[in-house]
């Protein structure tokens, strides 16, 4: 079941169109503020537009004289809490969907009965949610919400709320039961875009920023916060013979890694991975190509290595160098990148 | 805020207990020295006096059927006072609470001027043969407009404290806004729900003004238990202290019933 999204929302600025094919999980990613949720919620028809559309599988549920209630969309919201009905059972939380619209006490249980399975809660039928673990509470969420039978499944953050410890878990079931399900998920975390969605949609400042397939856009970012997402150093400009030159005259040179150099005039991207970039404290002999002057403004660690933040630019060395070059934030420093490792391409 | 916690991080000033055992003591003693002039020996001849069975039975059916009813009008206000988001609902909101700090005879008066004989629709009400004024109906409705406010206060809270996230989510699975008012919003207010329920009763348990204006005193049909003692305590002092003393049981047993859950 398709959907088809183009709608405009001015009180909150944003204005976005993006499309969902059939059995496809696409990922809102952006910066927080973007608009993410308020897509969510025009999704869900708990949100009015004050332009646009949205057509689910050829019905129209939003547009110019037509709204569908929330109840009677069949888009069930997966949000960071679980939201279980703390009055009832675990069994009446999933069976709640099938009994509201109509489905008969006796086959509502069994399909609540089903769903749980299908989570790996089956044992948790009888009790309430106040005796419930985290990860257990969503789990059963994700239950309910299948049990509805949405035709199109909202999820806003559902692995926020949850210990890193069983986020993992919840991110594998997710992947399982969505893998033939059209849905639109919200996050933050990048493991989420690659193991649970086909294609991202980037909104940063209630405008979509770019929109294609998971790989493509995290493997080549075309706006700043896929790149921040997908852990990349980006440098937008104009294209030139041998790089991309920045709006304040900085060239960066590099060459494109597959396909044509973009061509000169046009607007492009230089792309680096933060571990192909070299800190020095002062600037190095020898006149590198890249040599880029910045502030140190964070240090972060990562793994065995230190991620060293300069504004909109990262380098990953080792914690040994960093205590050799004393940084700290608000340091000097120089980043030099070799021409090889940057990547160039049209924005 | 659970209701088990015993640690308290904060330490109270030592002051604060000298007012506060002065304000106990400034409710329990009025009511206990009415017991010390009970006269126990003919106690029981005098709660069971025709006219006094027949107050408390027109009181708790009075009660009840003000509670009903306003649980019948005060749900659905109290819903859209906590929900619905038009701005006129502000003036709404502080018009309802009005019976809250009107005088009863006031309100009585009020009562008497839209359903009286000569009130605003006691013509129409005439034509259709009801006559409300001075009959128990009268009782039920002065109960209920000074009892009101205290249910759609109490459940508004209630309502409001629990959000609309549940609404949300169940709206999401597909129930109707009947369903989630029915199988979600009201099962999450219940404590609230039945505090505002049965502060209602207690108030109109008590209520004397507005019934006294509006419905009269007659033995039988309108002389509720506050009424039957304010009369005793001209006639036959004895008589109106034994009677309180059955109210005071009574309210004891309603505020014993709502107070573990700790909502009031």
């Amino acid at each position: 079941m398709s959907a088809l999204v183009d709608v405009t929302v001015t009180e909150r600025d944003v204005d976005v169109s993006f499309e969902v094919a059939d059995g496809e999980t696409v990922a809102l990613l952006g910066p927080n503020g973007a608009g993410k949720s308020t897509t969510l919620s025009v999704l869900g028809g708990l949100l009015r537009p004050d332009a646009g559309r949205i057509v689910l599988d050829g019905e129209e549920l939003t547009g110019p004289g037509t709204w569908v209630a929330p109840h009677a969309r069949r888009t069930a919201l997966l949000a960071q809490d679980p939201l279980l009905f703390p009055h009832l059972s675990v069994l009446e939380n999933v069976a709640f969907g099938p009994r509201s619209t109509g489905t008969g006490r006796r086959a509502a249980r069994a399909a609540a009965e089903h769903w749980l399975a299908e989570v790996d809660a089956a044992e948790l039928a009888g009790r309430r949610p106040a005796q419930l673990s985290g990860g257990q509470a969503q789990r059963v969420a994700v239950a309910r919400a299948l049990a509805a039978d949405p035709r199109l499944l909202l999820l806003d953050e559902p692995m926020a709320a949850l210990d890193v410890a069983v986020a993992p878990a919840l991110r594998t079931l997710l992947r399982r039961v969505l893998a033939d399900r059209t849905a639109v998920i919200v996050t933050h975390h990048v493991l989420d875009a690659l193991l649970l969605a086909d294609r991202v949609v980037v909104v940063e400042g209630g405008r979509v920023a770019e929109q294609g397939p998971t790989s493509e856009v995290l493997s080549r970012p075309r706006s700043a916060f896929a790149a921040r997402f997908a852990g990349l150093n980006l440098v937008s400009g104009v294209a030139t013979p041998d790089g991309v030159r920045r709006p304040d005259g900085l060239l960066l040179h590099g060459t494109a890694a597959t396909g044509d150099h973009p061509p000169p005039g046009s607007p492009a991207v230089a792309v680096f991975r933060p571990s192909a970039v070299a800190v020095h404290r002062e600037p190095p002999g020898g006149s590198p190509r890249n040599a880029l002057a910045v502030v140190v403004t964070e240090l972060e660690p990562l793994g065995d290595v230190v991620r060293v933040r300069a504004g909109e630019l990262a380098a990953d060395v080792t914690v040994a160098s960093v205590a050799e070059l004393g940084l700290a934030p608000g340091s000097d420093a120089t980043f030099v990148v070799k021409a090889t490792e940057v990547d160039v391409y049209a924005q | 805020m659970s209701r088990g916690g015993r640690t308290r991080h904060v330490g109270l000033p030592r002051w604060l207990f000298g007012p506060a055992l002065l304000a106990a003591v400034f409710v329990v003693l009025p009511v206990v020295a009415m017991t010390t002039r009970i006269a126990w020996g003919d106690f029981f001849s005098l709660v069971s006096s025709e006219a006094a069975r027949s107050a408390l039975w027109l009181s708790l059916r009075t009660s009840t059927a003000s509670t009903l009813l306003c649980l019948v009008l005060g749900i659905p206000l109290a819903t859209v006072l906590a929900r619905s988001e038009a701005r006129w609902l502000g003036v709404l909101r502080s018009l309802v609470l009005l019976p809250l700090v009107l005088p009863p005879v006031v309100g009585g008066i009020a009562l008497l001027s839209a359903f009286g004989r000569q009130g605003l629709l006691g013509s129409e009400l005439e034509a259709l043969g009801i006559r409300i004024a001075f009959s128990t109906v009268a009782v039920v409705l002065a109960q209920t407009f000074v009892s009101l406010p205290f249910l759609v206060v109490s459940l508004e809270g209630a309502l409001r404290t629990a959000g609309e996230r549940y609404d949300v989510v169940a709206a999401s699975l597909g129930a109707r806004p009947t369903t989630v008012l029915r199988r979600v919003t009201l099962p999450l207010v219940l404590p609230g729900l039945a505090s505002g329920a049965v502060l209602a009763f207690a108030r109109s348990l008590g209520e004397f003004g507005a019934t006294i204006t509006f419905a009269g005193s007659l033995e039988g049909t309108t002389r509720t238990l506050p009424l039957l003692i304010y009369n005793l305590r001209v006639t036959d002092a004895d008589a109106a202290v034994a009677m309180s003393l059955v109210l005071v049981a009574v309210a004891v047993l309603v505020i014993g019933l709502v107070r573990p859950r700790g909502a009031l």
